[in-house]
């Protein structure tokens, strides 16, 4: 009998946590995805492993990538898809050997990390504007001054007379145009801001540029499959999504007018086209609204980022000698794996670029290729 | 079977014949095990009370723990911001302006609406339970189901929400003839009253059980009818259960993430309506946690989850007052 109220008051303990538990769960709302999990694996790794963190985007083609370069040279790559700005803190915290980011480094990050940072492009993305309007056939074309205005929330109509110029002999609907965008901070909104900002002088002061912005319309939805999700349900949505994710789902997406004039349509072909203008020295550009005349204007590198200088935190040449070959490997012969993953690849002046980047890399002053 | 079963008992029995024969030495063994025994009990019984009470306070300083966390990662936004956070109509991370009225008005009225929604709900399942139908395979699967509600991850729900809920409320809202979005405020706190209800129920329905039957009896004797009995002794007597009960449904529907997340619509503007699409202060940190690459925007959704914390911790302060008013009286 004893034992048995023993039992019971136990089971009541436990009751009282799970409570407490259930009363509290705002503690843990964003705790599986914490940027700033420090606890440190790069030094506790064997030398046969490399660890690297950060953009969601390149993931795919990462994992692609490093499963086939372990094949042919038996070094593994552990990379967590954590999201560019935690990427960005683990590789400031010195835990990963590389870090991944969609955006190049802002002042306060570089200030942070004190030591000179390399920026390798590692392949670039395409943002697409998908739309549903069920009724139409043709592709809808869209100037830089019509998206503006709809994403500034001036036209709310889709047979505005200002679609109607760019589009015509086109019968578009009389439906309200319903916008959604990412609700999550994502490199995907900082190629599609950047993007705005550069056509819209209105958009850079109202809104500008970043990871997450203050919408002035419209809703949200978490990911590429939130946001493909709201425009596929809402008659009449509008909205943007990678390219990979829009074609491997069936997405109709619009054709977008470029500095030179000619209307694009996005594809892998015309975002490696976007990246083939004179790239600066560090790579660190945004592509939006590309120079180049048959390139798609939507579009932006990721990069892989590694410290300059390979010698801290008592790291093994070895190791750094793999990695500085890993980024090499994937500049050249893993760019092969990016057309089958709709990621497109780096153009050969890129590539050059790219080249004389990670040469600059260096342990203890000297040169690792 | 039988055979064997006695052949044992008579072993056993003769056995015992011969421990009896020896019984003054088994006394003494006997005395000295007890003693050794009850030794052996109050360390046992000490050892149960320290280790519950470190238990206990392992908790109490957990929950302390995050409440300090919060309150040290938040500082530079609490220094750079002040009381303009929670005031504050804007959530500008490019600008680095960061307002949270407008999650902080998101959550409560998702909560709330949620929960009016739910306790008619969860009240009526308590009383069937509790009172009409308290045993039995039906009861029992009745129980169960609704406690499996509980069971079901948020993200099914969620999922659900978006392809089944969201269409439906869109031609509501269409019907209606305001701006057709499907998703908002009114969808999130339709799912979260779904996923409240379980916890408001079954605490009820434990309560209405314990309702003592000589009370019922008492009030069937002089007359009262079913209805008489179940408003006026049992659910004066289990009130305060079933007021802990949507307490817990509450604090359940304010953290709860991932569902709101995925119908709410996530837009930091003030909702004009309950139709209108707006964001809750728990999806606002899982959205953008991620991609904080600011100091101050990423000290800014920890303060968020602070001022969550704190409202968490008010609205059960309040409910424990209020419940203790109500069977004080």
């Amino acid at each position: 009998m004893k034992m048995f109220s023993t039992f019971k008051t136990l089971f009541f303990a436990g009751l009282v946590f799970a409570t407490t538990g259930s009363i509290l769960p705002g503690c843990n709302g964003g705790g599986s995805a914490t940027p700033g999990n420090s606890d440190s694996t790069a030094n506790a790794g064997d030398d046969k492993t490399l660890l690297g963190a950060g953009s969601t985007f390149v993931y795919p083609l990462f994992s692609k990538q490093f499963s086939e370069y372990n094949k042919s040279t038996g070094l593994k790559i552990n990379y967590q898809s954590i999201g560019s700005g935690g990427g960005i803190l683990q590789l400031t915290n010195k835990t990963v050997d590389f870090g991944d980011s969609d955006a190049p480094l802002t002042e306060e990050q570089a200030k942070k990390m004190g030591v000179p940072v390399l920026h390798i492009p590692m392949c670039s993305g395409a943002v697409v504007i998908s739309y549903n309007l069920p009724e139409l056939k043709d592709t809808l074309k869209l100037t830089p001054s019509v998206i503006a205005d709809i994403f500034l929330g001036k036209i709310t109509k889709w047979d505005d007379a200002k679609i109607a110029a760019v589009n015509s002999g086109v019968k578009l609907p009389s439906t309200d145009i319903v916008i959604a965008h990412r609700s999550d901070g994502s490199g995907t909104t900082n190629i599609f801001t950047d993007y705005l900002s550069k056509i819209s002088d209105e958009w850079k002061a109202k809104v500008g540029k970043g990871t997450a912005v203050n919408w002035p319309q419209g809703v949200g939805g978490k990911g590429n499959e939130g946001v493909a999700g709201l425009v596929k349900q809402t008659p009449g949505g509008i909205g943007y999504i990678e390219l990979a994710y829009a074609i491997q789902n069936n997405m109709s997406f619009a054709k977008i007018q470029n500095k030179s004039g000619n209307f694009i349509t996005p594809s892998i072909a015309s975002t490696s086209a976007a990246g083939a203008v004179q790239l600066p020295a560090d790579s660190k550009i945004f592509l939006g609204n590309t120079d180049a005349a048959d390139g798609y204007p939507i579009s932006g590198f990721t990069w892989a980022l590694i410290y300059q200088e390979q010698n801290y935190n008592n790291r093994q040449q070895d190791r750094a000698q793999n990695l500085a070959k890993l980024l090499w490997w994937n500049i050249h012969d893993g760019q092969k794996f990016c057309a089958d993953l709709h990621y497109a690849p780096l153009s050969p002046a890129a590539v050059i670029v790219a080249e004389n980047i990670l040469k600059s890399a260096t342990f203890n002053g000297k040169p690792l290729l | 079977m039988k055979l064997s079963a006695t052949k044992t008992e008579i072993s056993r029995s003769s056995s015992l014949l011969r421990e009896i024969s020896s019984l003054p030495r088994m006394m003494n063994v006997l005395k000295a095990l007890k003693i050794e025994r009850s030794n052996r009990q109050i360390q046992l019984e000490k050892f149960f009370k320290t280790s519950l009470v470190l238990i206990a306070l392992g908790i109490l300083i957990l929950v302390v723990c995050f409440f300090l966390t919060l309150v040290v990662q938040s500082m530079p936004s609490i220094k750079a911001l002040g009381f303009g956070f929670l005031f504050g109509k804007t959530w500008d991370p490019v600008s680095n302006v960061y307002g949270t009225y407008p999650f902080l008005l998101g959550t409560l009225l998702t909560s709330f609406l949620a929960l009016i929604i739910s306790v008619p709900f969860s009240f009526a399942i308590a009383i069937f339970l509790g009172e009409y139908y308290p045993r039995g395979w039906f009861s029992e699967f009745l129980k169960n189901s609704i406690e499996l509600i509980a069971a079901v991850p948020s993200v099914i729900y969620g999922f659900w929400g978006l392809f089944v809920l969201v269409p439906l409320v869109r031609s509501l809202e269409i019907k209606m003839g305001v701006t057709p979005y499907g998703i908002g405020i009114f969808t999130s706190a339709l799912i979260l009253a779904i996923m409240i209800v379980p916890y408001a129920a079954s605490l009820g329905r434990e309560m209405i059980r314990m309702v003592p039957s000589s009370l019922k009896e008492a009030a069937y004797s002089l007359g009262a009818t079913r209805f008489e009995v179940i408003t006026a002794v049992i659910l004066p007597y289990a009130k305060s259960g079933l007021m802990a009960g949507v307490l817990l449904s509450l604090g359940r529907a304010l953290g709860e993430t991932m569902a709101v997340t995925m119908v709410i619509g996530n837009t930091s503007l003030i909702p004009k309506s309950i139709f209108a699409p707006g964001n809750t202060m728990a999806s606002v940190i899982a959205n953008e946690f991620t991609e904080a690459a600011s100091s101050l925007y990423l000290s800014s959704l920890i303060e968020l989850g602070l001022v969550l914390f704190l409202v968490t911790v008010v609205i059960n302060l309040i409910g424990k007052r209020i419940i203790k008013r109500f069977t004080t009286e």
